[in-house]
């Protein structure tokens, strides 16, 4: 681990985000290095400092009372115009609002799915476990899948493009039996977990989560995501030569 | 999206505000005001516990005591509107993601202001490398114990975004995520803006060591 990157991750040690691993080579960094050493202490200080002295502004009791008035009450007719006048900002602005609280809801739920799939990714390095059929063969991948699955993913051999097919596998991801077909590229072992999604199509989107890349997007009715300790630039490659292959495939 | 000129208007309070009263001829539905009080209660037991916490983060995100209960207030609004959809995340993030909202709407009215909005950052505010930042700063330096009121100000004294995200961790206790969801960032971006804030703070903090009080 460099300075540069010790210098943003010590942050992250200091505030209880970093997992195990990721912790572990900071504090090895940290051990060899006095001066990101001498950082973290520093922002430790200060961040104790700043926990021990109270910064909170608290709110004045006029204003607490003027929200109480504005909640609706079995009395409040007198109130009506105060009311009617505490609506105007909040019914224009209402879209916005709404917006927000589903960007917020589904970030989660996002989230939460994302770090499944990741966890899905590791377990089928570590299990030994990669695959249930081994074949690079699209027509023998494709046909296992049926009647195991509600939905059989789609299986394209990429080989020509330079991604090779070694197999599928049964997964479980959000509580749902899903497909993952398995690529290699050189080393790297690409998962593409494939389930039932939403129709709205979904552009691809890249993210990084425990090292590993995520590319997710959905097409015609089903929701991909392919996992792999690839570079970003690379699993959009697959990402792009799969979809393309897809559209010429039918 | 965003209206304008409704919803924060400078001043003490609503009742001295014609702006306000005057849009009631548009007739809008109340959000929840159809004699619900067992609705009112639930929101009112849910959400006015945080309202010290909203109320926090509405002065360090404005800077301005007035602006700041203004957006609070517009803020329990629109929460309660929405109330009956609510269904997640924790209220206290929720209430700071309408919060944010409340001001931004409030930064778009300060068009001419030289505040910059809070989505606007200079690109190459997040890309400098940070270490050039601290690279000055004697490694070993103690940090001066400081009473409340100045550490408020040198944090009020941080640009945004790196103000927000450092209130949201250090001061409203919130974790990468919940920051990330409420700024709409990744967490990637909440991690290097919140080391970038501490170093700013720290250089403020030190910088001010030096001064002869």
């Amino acid at each position: 681990m460099t300075c540069d990157e010790a210098e943003i991750l010590l942050h992250a040690l200091l505030d209880g985000e970093l997992d195990a691993g990721h912790a572990r080579e900071v504090e090895q960094h940290i051990a060899n290095c006095p001066r990101c050493a001498a950082q973290l202490r520093t922002y430790r200080d200060m961040s104790n400092a700043v926990s021990d002295a109270d910064l909170h502004y608290p709110a004045p009791p006029a204003l607490r009372r003027r929200i109480e008035a504005a909640l609706p009450q079995p009395h409040v007719t007198s109130r009506r115009s105060l009311l009617k006048g505490f609506a105007m900002g909040s019914a224009v602005s209402a879209i916005a609002a709404t917006g927000l609280v589903a960007i917020v809801l589904r970030s989660d739920d996002e989230q939460r799915i994302t770090s499944e799939v990741v966890s899905a990714h590791v377990r089928s390095l570590q299990a030994g476990h990669l695959t249930d059929v081994l074949s690079t063969d699209q027509h023998t991948v494709k046909p296992w899948f049926n009647g195991r699955l509600d939905v059989a993913p789609p299986v394209i051999d990429l080989t020509g493009q330079g991604f090779t097919l070694i197999g599928g596998r049964l997964d479980y991801v959000d509580g749902r039996a899903l497909g993952a077909v398995v690529y290699k590229r050189r080393s790297h072992v690409i998962n593409l977990f494939v389930a039932q999604g939403a129709n709205t199509e979904h552009h691809a989107k890249t993210e990084t989560v425990q090292g590993f890349n995520i590319r997710r997007w959905n097409e015609r009715g089903l929701s991909y995501w392919a996992v792999s300790d690839l570079s970003a630039d690379e699993l959009a490659e697959f990402g792009e030569k799969f979809e393309t292959a897809m559209r010429s495939a039918g | 999206m965003q209206n304008q000129g409704i919803t924060l208007l400078p001043g003490p309070g609503l009742q001295t505000r014609p702006a306000l009263i005057k849009d009631a001829r548009q007739n809008m539905p109340i959000g929840g005001s159809r004699d619900d009080p067992e609705k009112a209660r639930r929101f009112r037991d849910a959400a006015l516990p945080y309202l010290d916490d909203v109320y926090t983060l509405a002065r360090y995100l404005l800077r301005d005591a007035a602006d700041a209960e203004d957006a609070v207030q517009e803020c329990y609004l629109r929460a309660l509107k929405h109330f009956d959809s609510y269904r997640g995340p924790a209220m206290k993030p929720w209430l700071f993601a309408i919060l944010r909202n409340v001001c931004r709407a409030e930064y778009a009215r300060r068009t001419n202001s030289a505040t910059a909005p809070i989505d606007e950052v200079p690109d190459d505010a997040e890309q400098t490398p940070l270490w050039h930042e601290t690279q000055d700063t004697p490694e070993t330096q103690m940090l001066r114990r400081r009473d409340a009121t100045a550490i408020q100000r040198l944090v009020a004294g941080l640009a945004e975004p790196f103000r927000e995200t450092f209130v949201l961790r250090e001061i409203q206790n919130l974790s990468y995520r919940e920051i990330a969801d409420i700024v709409g960032a990744p967490v990637g971006t909440v991690m290097s803006r919140l080391a970038r804030a501490r170093a700013m703070l720290r250089a403020a903090w030190t910088a001010e060591e030096e001064q002869p009080q």
